[in-house]
Parts: C-alpha cells; sequence; structure tokens
C-alpha cells in the first residue's frame, strides 16, 4: 500500500538532530571551512552519546539473531520465528543523515560513528565479527570509522585493485601491502582513535572479483600510515587521507567473512562491497538533500526579506524568472528527496533496491549541485560572499556528485539495470 | 508507513487497464490520431472497465471508496495506452469528480448513479479559455446572479466532447471566485463552435463553447449556494494530468529503450553506446522522480491536506519532463522518431500539451 508516512518515533528522532544541528553544526560551520582539518570538537562532544546509543541497540539486534538461531552462526528455522516485518532503522538513520547535512555536511561526515566501515562489517562481517569489532563504538572515547578501496589506478574500476593480502602460514595472519586514497575519516579512524577501516584486497591476484575480500584494520596498527591528507574544494571538515600498508600484520579473523565456501556468508567479498552500497548511496543522496535543503531555506528567507515570496496559485506566466527559479529549486528539492525515500523504504520491505539506490543518488547529486549553484547566483553578490555560507554549500554540494560511485558511474549502473546488460555490453 | 508498492486491488485495476491500453488502444491508437476520430467500440470498452464506479460509494451505485492515489495509478496507466483515448474515456470524471468532492447532496444523487451505467454519459467540462494569460483562479468568463438565475458570459476552448455533450459544467467566475455551473447543452445562449484544431491528441475532438447570456437556474450551482472549493478539484485535476504526463513519458522511453537496443549500427545494438545508454538512464530516472511527485502530491491529498503547492511544484516539473522525455525518446530513434510511421513524434506533440493546458481533464 503506498505511503509516505514517517514512523512517528523517526520524526522525533530526526527533530532531536535538527537540535544538534543547529547548535552544534551551524554555528561553526564558517569557522571549519576556513580552518581545514581542525576537528569539530563541538559537533564530536554532543554526538558520540547518541551514536554509541544507536550503535548499541544496532549490536542487540545482532545478539538476538545470534540468540536465536544458535551460536554456530547457521540459519537454524524452527517454525516458530515470528513474520518479519519492515525495519525501518535505515530510514531512521537517512534522515539523521539530511538533518545533519543541513547544519554541516563536512562536520557531519565526522560522527563519531562506524559509518561506511561498519555498514561493510555489517554486510560482509559474521554476526560475531559485527560484535567484535562494533563494541568499541559502544564505550571509552570517541571512535571513527572508515573504508578503504579506492587506489590510485583504481577509482571506479575497483575491481583492479592491487592492494594484497597474504596469509603467512606460520602465524596464520594476513600481511597486508599497498596503498589506499580518499578515505574519509582515515585519519579519525586510524591516528586520532581506536577506530577501524575497512580495507578492500585482493587475496588472488590472478581470480580478478573473486579474489577481493574486505580486512578490519583497527586504529594504531603497526605498519599503517597516513601518507598524505587532502584539500578539498568543500567538505573541509572531514579529513581525506592517502593510508599506505607496509607489512601490515592481521590476525585471520579480521578478514570479514569466512573462506569456507558452505558459510552464508563467504561470497561476500565483492558483492558484499557492492551490497554496502544499496545502503551507502541513499545515505548520500540524503546528504545531498540536506544540503540542498539548507541552500533552498536561506534563500528563499532571503528573497522573502525583499518581498518575494511565491504564490502557489499563480498562473506560469504571472511568474517572475526568480520566482520559476525558487520554484525549480524547490522541486528538484523534493523530487530528489522522495527517490531517495522510496530506495530507503523499498530496503526497509526487504526489496531489492539496488537500481533505486543508484537513481537516488544520481539524481540528488545532480540536483544539490544545481540548486546549491542557483542559489549563489539568486542571492546576487552576497551569494559569492563567504559572509555567508551559500557558497560553500556550493563547494560542499559538489562532492554528492562525486562519491560513493560518480555521477556517471550511476547512470551506467541505471542503463545496465534498465537494459538487462552485463558489463560485457554495456562498458 | 513507508511503502511503495501497490495493494492488490490497485493492481487488480492497473493491470485490467494495462491488458485493454495493449489489446485495444495500442491497436487503433496511431489510426485515430491520423483520422481525428476515435472509434466508439474502443471508448465504450475503456468505459466498461468501470474505473469511475470503483471510486463511487455504494450509496450512488458504485462499489468502492475514492482515493486520488487510485485515480493517479489508474490515470497514468490509460495514458501510457494512448493520451487521446485516455483522456476521451475519461472525460465523464470532469463531471463525476466535481460533483463528489463538492456537490450538494441532491446533485450527488441526481449525477452520481448516471456514472455507474453502462452508457457512458453525455457530460463534458468547460474550464480552459481562448487567452494567452490564462488563470483558472481569475476567469474571464463570468456569471451573474439575477434572482433565481445565473446569467453567464464568455468564450472557453478545448471543451472536449462538447459536440454530443448534453450537459456542460461551466467554470465562470463570479465575484472574483471560480465558481462552476451545469449547463444543458441545448441552453439558450450557448453555441458550441468549430472542432479546435490542437498540435496533438487529435483523436480527442475538442471546441469552441460560447455563452452569451446564457441563463441557468440557481440550483445549478456546482455545491449550492456556498459553491465550490475549486482549489480542490484544481489540484485534483492537477495530479491526474501529471499521472498521465508520466504516462506519455513512460510511452516514449519505452519504445525507445526496446528500440536502442535492436537497432544495430557498427555491428551492434545502439542501445551498447553510453550516449543512448545514458540518455535512457536520465530518462528512466526523470520518470520516476515525475511519478513520485504524483504519488505524493496524491498521497497528501488523501490524507485530507492542502496540497495546492505540491500541485503547483509537480506541474513545474512533471510538465517539463514529459517533453524532455518524449525528445529523448524521439532522439534515439533518430530519423524513424521523425517519421509518422513510428509512435514517438506522436508521444512528443502530446507531451506538449501539458504544460499547455491546466484543467483540460478533471479526472
Amino acid at each position: 500500500m503506498i505511503s509516505f508516512e514517517i514512523p512517528e518515533s523517526i520524526v522525533n528522532q530526526s527533530q532531536m538532530t535538527k537540535m544538534v544541528a543547529e547548535q552544534a553544526m551551524r554555528p561553526y560551520s564558517r569557522e571549519l571551512d576556513e580552518h581545514e582539518h581542525e576537528r569539530p570538537d563541538a559537533f564530536v562532544n554532543m554526538t558520540w552519546p547518541f551514536a554509541q546509543q544507536m550503535m548499541k541497540s544496532s549490536l542487540r539486534s545482532i545478539e538476538k539473531r545470534l540468540g536465536g538461531n544458535g551460536t554456530n552462526g547457521t540459519n537454524g528455522t524452527n517454525g516458530h520465528a515470528a513474520p518479519k516485518g519492515p525495519d525501518f532503522s535505515i530510514l531512521g538513520f537517512i534522515m539523521m543523515v539530511e538533518q545533519m547535512s543541513w547544519g554541516d555536511a563536512g562536520q557531519y561526515l565526522c560522527l563519531p560513528h562506524p559509518m561506511l566501515g561498519g555498514s561493510a562489517v555489517q554486510a560482509a562481517g559474521t554476526p560475531e565479527q559485527q560484535l567484535r569489532f562494533l563494541k568499541k563504538f559502544t564505550e571509552g572515547d570517541p571512535k571513527w570509522g572508515a573504508m578503504a578501496i579506492t587506489e590510485p589506478g583504481a577509482g571506479s574500476d575497483n575491481s583492479s585493485m592491487r592492494t594484497t593480502a597474504v596469509l603467512d602460514p606460520d602465524t596464520n595472519e594476513w600481511i597486508l601491502n599497498g596503498e589506499k586514497i580518499f578515505i574519509t575519516n582515515g585519519k579519525l579512524a586510524l591516528e586520532d582513535s581506536d577506530g577501524l577501516c575497512v580495507v578492500w584486497a585482493t587475496i588472488d591476484p590472478n581470480a580478478g572479483r573473486a579474489g577481493i575480500k574486505s580486512f578490519v584494520v583497527e586504529g594504531h596498527t603497526p605498519g599503517v600510515s597516513i601518507a598524505k591528507q587532502e584539500h578539498k574544494l568543500g567538505i573541509r571538515a572531514s579529513d581525506t587521507v592517502a593510508l599506505h600498508f607496509d607489512n601490515v600484520r592481521l590476525p585471520f579473523g579480521n578478514m570479514l567473512g569466512t573462506l569456507d565456501p558452505q558459510q552464508p556468508a563467504a561470497n561476500k567479498g565483492f558483492k558484499g562491497a557492492m551490497k554496502t552500497f544499496d545502503a551507502s548511496r541513499p545515505a548520500v543522496a540524503a546528504s545531498a538533500v540536506g544540503i540542498a535543503r539548507a541552500a533552498l531555506e536561506f534563500t528563499r528567507e532571503k528573497l522573502a526579506e525583499e518581498g518575494i515570496v511565491l504564490d502557489y496559485t499563480k498562473p506560469r506566466h504571472e511568474l517572475t524568472a526568480i520566482e520559476r527559479d525558487l520554484m525549480e529549486m524547490e522541486v528538484r528539492h523534493k523530487g530528489a528527496w522522495l527517490l531517495t525515500l522510496r530506495a530507503v523504504g523499498m530496503m526497509a520491505h526487504g526489496e531489492s533496491n539496488r537500481l533505486a539506490a543508484s537513481m537516488c543518488k544520481f539524481r540528488a547529486g545532480e540536483a544539490v549541485t544545481w540548486i546549491t549553484q542557483k542559489g549563489v547566483e539568486l542571492l546576487g553578490p552576497m551569494g559569492y560572499s563567504r559572509e555567508w555560507l551559500a557558497e560553500k554549500w556550493m563547494r560542499d554540494a559538489k562532492i554528492n556528485d562525486i562519491y560513493e560511485g560518480t555521477k556517471q558511474i550511476n547512470q551506467l549502473i541505471i542503463a545496465r539495470s534498465i537494459l538487462g546488460y552485463s558489463r560485457r555490453e554495456l562498458k | 508507513m513507508l511503502d511503495f508498492r501497490l495493494d492488490e486491488e490497485q493492481k487488480m485495476l492497473t493491470d485490467a487497464i494495462a491488458r485493454y491500453a495493449n489489446e485495444r488502444m495500442r491497436k487503433v491508437f496511431r489510426d485515430a490520431e491520423e483520422d481525428g476520430r476515435i472509434p466508439p467500440e474502443v471508448v465504450q470498452a475503456g468505459w466498461e472497465l468501470g474505473i469511475l464506479p470503483t471510486g463511487l460509494p455504494e450509496a450512488y451505485g458504485g462499489f468502492g471508496e475514492y482515493t486520488a492515489l487510485t485515480g493517479v495509478l489508474a490515470s497514468e496507466e490509460l495514458a501510457w495506452g494512448d493520451l487521446a483515448i485516455a483522456l476521451n474515456v475519461m472525460v465523464p470524471n470532469l463531471v463525476a469528480v466535481p460533483v463528489m468532492l463538492c456537490g450538494t447532496e441532491a446533485q450527488k444523487e441526481a449525477t452520481l448513479p448516471q456514472f455507474c451505467d453502462e452508457v457512458m454519459p453525455a457530460m463534458t467540462a468547460a474550464l480552459t479559455e481562448p487567452v494567452v494569460k490564462f488563470d483558472p483562479y481569475k476567469l474571464k468568463t463570468t456569471a451573474v446572479r439575477e434572482n433565481d438565475e445565473y446569467v453567464l458570459n464568455g468564450s472557453k476552448t478545448a471543451v472536449p466532447l462538447a459536440e454530443t455533450a448534453e450537459l456542460i459544467l461551466v467554470y465562470a467566475n463570479e465575484d472574483g471566485q471560480t465558481q462552476a455551473f451545469f449547463v444543458p447543452a441545448d441552453a439558450a445562449g450557448l453555441s458550441i463552435d468549430k472542432k479546435a484544431k490542437l498540435m496533438g491528441i487529435k483523436g480527442l475532438p475538442t471546441f469552441m463553447v460560447t455563452l452569451a447570456d446564457c441563463r441557468v437556474p440557481a440550483a445549478n450551482k456546482l455545491g449550492g449556494e456556498e459553491g465550490i472549493n475549486f482549489g480542490l478539484i484544481l489540484n485534483h485535476s492537477r495530479i491526474a494530468l501529471g499521472a498521465a504526463a508520466v504516462g506519455v513519458a513512460r510511452a516514449g522511453y519505452e519504445y525507445a529503450l526496446d528500440y536502442a537496443k535492436q537497432r544495430v549500427q557498427f555491428g551492434e545494438p545502439i542501445a551498447h553506446k553510453q550516449s543512448i545508454a545514458f540518455m535512457l538512464a536520465d530518462m528512466a530516472t526523470d520518470i520516476d522522480e515525475a511519478r513520485l511527485l504524483v504519488w505524493e502530491a496524491a498521497w497528501q491529498m488523501d490524507q485530507g491536506h492542502d496540497i495546492t503547492r505540491d500541485a503547483a511544484l509537480m506541474k513545474q516539473r512533471v510538465d517539463d519532463i514529459v517533453v524532455l522525455v518524449a525528445d529523448r525518446a524521439l532522439q534515439v530513434l533518430g530519423g524513424y522518431g521523425y517519421i509518422r510511421e513510428y509512435p514517438v513524434e506522436l508521444w512528443l506533440r502530446n507531451a506538449r500539451g501539458f504544460a499547455s493546458f491546466d484543467g483540460l481533464a478533471i479526472v
């Protein structure tokens, strides 16, 4: 039954996030933009308790699943399993992301939470691994998570990655060697805290995709170094680093999933990485929508001060050029948000959302880029001024056209999906 | 809670319409466009689907409850088949929906059961006016109360099926408010002029209607003394037309998708080329975005919310999207897209109409 209703608890949670955005993010937005690589302490301190709670409840549900199925991790069905209803937790997360990105998209990325690394652990790890690696996000000092896929020679074409993991039979340890770039929160996760970074590497360079597995590298692991900290167009509060792995030794169990093909988690190597995108692309879309809303609300407010207020009963030919642009900003924002909600809703109901996830990411990235640029334009010379945040939102916005698969990669995924083509037919 | 799946009844309805669209509409739509005439038996078969009665309460002979959401689902599916035939089948909605939304009890009892007959009632509505700056909230056609009568004066255009209609619901400006009046087609002062020549939807005959001191009893005012909530009716019309636009866009997109997979150039289907494939990806995303804007507005309406803003925003975006998608579909076909042997040029002409009309079809 088609419905756009958001559960009340999620609306309330989103309202709380809004307070965080207003009080701990916006006031520091400009300063953190001007002082790149400075940590957003107000935001981190305010959100760490929430993030711990979130992770606790997420782990509780994993524990419950483990308990119900027996500790060996097999999917025992005893015939008494309650019918599985929709799981709206992803919707709650997406709405938080939207609110926080409204506050500040760079700071949002510094949420002390395993983020993408956590998604990877949950997508590719066994329940035991999920509990083991994520527990630290419920206690102690703030910690961060990161994910490392991209390499200098393997961007969107991540199946050609060269980072290797070789098993040392004497110690039963993996030895990791290689270089990863563009790692969001890599420094926060590995150098500034006892967080974790999920690193994708091949255990068999001749096996292509089948050889790719993911490994958990924990904070302060010897052999890991930060090769470079990037300077960026926007989202400057967020650290983006290059990581160097030099004979990094990892316990065997740090490989997510298992090598035993009989176990259900076995084939989650490369597919696991791709599955992460089903949730992370809507999250990027939600972040884009949050920035778009910031630009839209601010532009609307400033235009209202000049007496320009939209009258939705006016026919099209009565609208001024500015009114039409403002309406276009509103509807593109709304369209992107609805596509995002759809991808999330499908996921909540257990439907395959790969196409919907790419569509919302593609469209939201495009929309926020356009909306924020339009906002700068409509605000006249003040739009270009660093006194207001409009120009910053425009710079922040552009990342959404790029990360988690560029706009073009997502177009490619959409095209293959609707045409029923493989990568052979549509390169 | 958040969900994007049709329920069982909606699936049955859209499946039935899809069958009708494939087996009946798509067999005749091109000839109907060229001849300017839709075979009556095809319209009748569309009427017999009983889309309207499924949304009318039992008390008036129907068998269901009206929801805007089900309405837009039906509208998209019908328009996918063919816009002219779809609009023709939906013409009675132009009267049924306003009566249902705003009619007095007496008007409902007198009118609604006719929409549950096997014979399509000969009723239509006249809203659009032949002016460049058309504004449905500020009509130039006037209604002036004189004792127990209203006197109507003005010109209307794009009135579908006016020539064969027995009753026309005429929208007019009464003291700055848009109101609606039942006018018998044979009323003195009402004249039906020549058939309009349009760029698209040629199968659907539409007419100019002139009102010169046309008098109707005061009781013919829709909604009684209080009149109507015109915004509600217009919003309704907008989402239904928005859904129809999605249907037209989808028709063009699907045709272009199939064509691109079959058309071989340089030794492989043109869909293997990113320049074609990415256009199709854009179109697919546009269509889904448009549909979600329509669905959300319809859902808000069903929750009892005022959707004036949502409907206006949706209209702005969807009217653009349908033209863009149809245009790209034509481009995918290259030269063949321009040839009338192929249907895509027809869809582009039909697509262009949505931005030009507001409230032609209140479904």
